[in-house]
């Protein structure tokens, strides 16, 4: 069912890429209750040691679930990090419990706040690329992702995940 | 009789007192920093050597006569920093041949995974008039110093770790004062006419 689901995501995506030529569309993927929107990554430096990647997670079960990290094969790990800003100085730490989506609720992974962070890509992220990763949920297990890579954040109005959403 | 005693206790207890803020008031005002201006504001703009990633030497004398910004950051660093580093980017190559009336230096606050070589490598996705900037310990704590800027090292799991610094881009004017820092969060015509006004600040001659 949910491969099914997938595929209509993934065909309404390219047909509305071909329509609205840009490759920084919405996308999302699901798994139970959970539901990831748009999962994108920063593009890299060359040789960056590391890449912050960002999503929104839906939870629209009746049980609080947890994001706990992940893995994909173009880098060694993925861990859920916490930017913060104070005094003007930028601290950054792993949340080794990862983060909490409440039931019913929903957590955005954004620049500047929570993101995952890609310790050691073995390859630069090139913008308008995408690569596979899985995510691990205590409750939900893991779900199947694909990030695309964006130089920019992409504006979204509202907080749904439609279709057409595109960086300026 | 009985009065006396305890006026003169009194008497004591006032000159004691009085001695004693005399003492400390004397203490406070020597133990101020002297030469220091008491404007309230942090004092930018000091001396500070470093190595670009193209190899050459940039000091606060060299770069004198002409504006310049900075900014402290990391190579290990995923979000503010290249994020930073790309719309430094975007901004210059919008204004094109006019930033080049300005300098742009990335200065490490981690200079031991922060090689040269990390530095020149990671700079090629960037603007090529960017220059990344390291030096040794002390040299990179002098460059923080230069412009009151935070940088601390945070241990996490074994053997790695991350950096906390101060996040802002710094505007320095080409007399070598500080112009305040830059707005990263105004509108894009904003920062362009910001940086097209501070491209205009030339010293010339002497
Ligand atoms: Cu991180």
């Amino acid at each position: 069912m949910s491969s099914g689901f997938k595929l209509t995501v993934k065909l309404t995506c390219m047909l509305a890429a071909t329509l609205l030529s840009t490759s920084a569309l919405a996308h999302q993927f699901s798994q139970g209750d959970i539901k990831i929107g748009h999962p994108w990554s920063r593009v890299t430096p060359s040789a960056a040691p590391v890449a912050g990647a960002y999503l929104t997670v839906t939870n629209s079960g009746s049980q609080p679930d947890r994001l706990a990290g992940g893995s994909t094969p173009i880098a060694d790990r993925i861990e859920v990090h916490q930017m913060t800003m104070g005094d003007g100085i930028a601290r950054m730490r792993p949340l080794p419990d990862g983060i909490e989506i409440a039931a019913g609720g929903s957590v955005e992974l954004a620049p500047g706040g929570i993101h995952l962070m890609l310790i050691k890509p073995n390859q630069q992220l090139i913008e308008g690329s995408s690569f596979k990763a899985t995510l691990e949920f205590a409750r939900a297990g893991t779900v199947e992702i694909e990030f695309v890579v964006q130089r920019n954040p992409t504006v979204q109005t509202g907080s749904g995940n439609e279709h057409g959403g595109h960086t300026p | 009789m009985s009065g006396l005693p305890a006026f003169r206790l009194t008497i004591w207890a006032a000159i004691v007192v009085l001695g004693m803020f005399l003492i400390v008031s004397t203490q406070l005002s020597g133990g101020s920093p002297t030469g220091e201006t008491s404007s309230g504001t942090a004092r930018v703009g000091g001396p500070f050597s470093l190595v670009s990633h193209t190899g050459g030497r940039v000091d606060n004398q060299s770069l004198a006569g002409r504006p310049y910004l900075v900014f402290f950051g990391f190579t290990y660093c995923p979000d503010i920093c290249p994020t930073t580093l790309f719309e430094l980017t975007d901004l210059m190559t919008e204004l094109g041949p006019v930033a080049t009336g300005f300098k742009v230096l990335f200065i490490s606050i981690d200079p031991e995974r922060d090689t040269r070589e990390t530095l020149a490598s990671s700079m090629t996705s960037f603007d090529s008039r960017i220059l990344a900037l390291r030096g040794t310990a002390a040299e990179t704590d002098a460059a923080l110093e230069a412009f009151s800027a935070y940088a601390k090292k945070v241990p996490l799991e074994v053997g790695e770790y991350t950096m906390d610094h101060t996040a802002g881009v710094f505007l320095m004017k080409s007399d070598g004062s500080f112009g305040g820092m830059m707005d990263m969060h105004e509108p894009r015509e904003t920062r362009l006419e910001n940086l097209r006004r501070i491209a205009k600040d030339q010293v010339t001659g002497s």
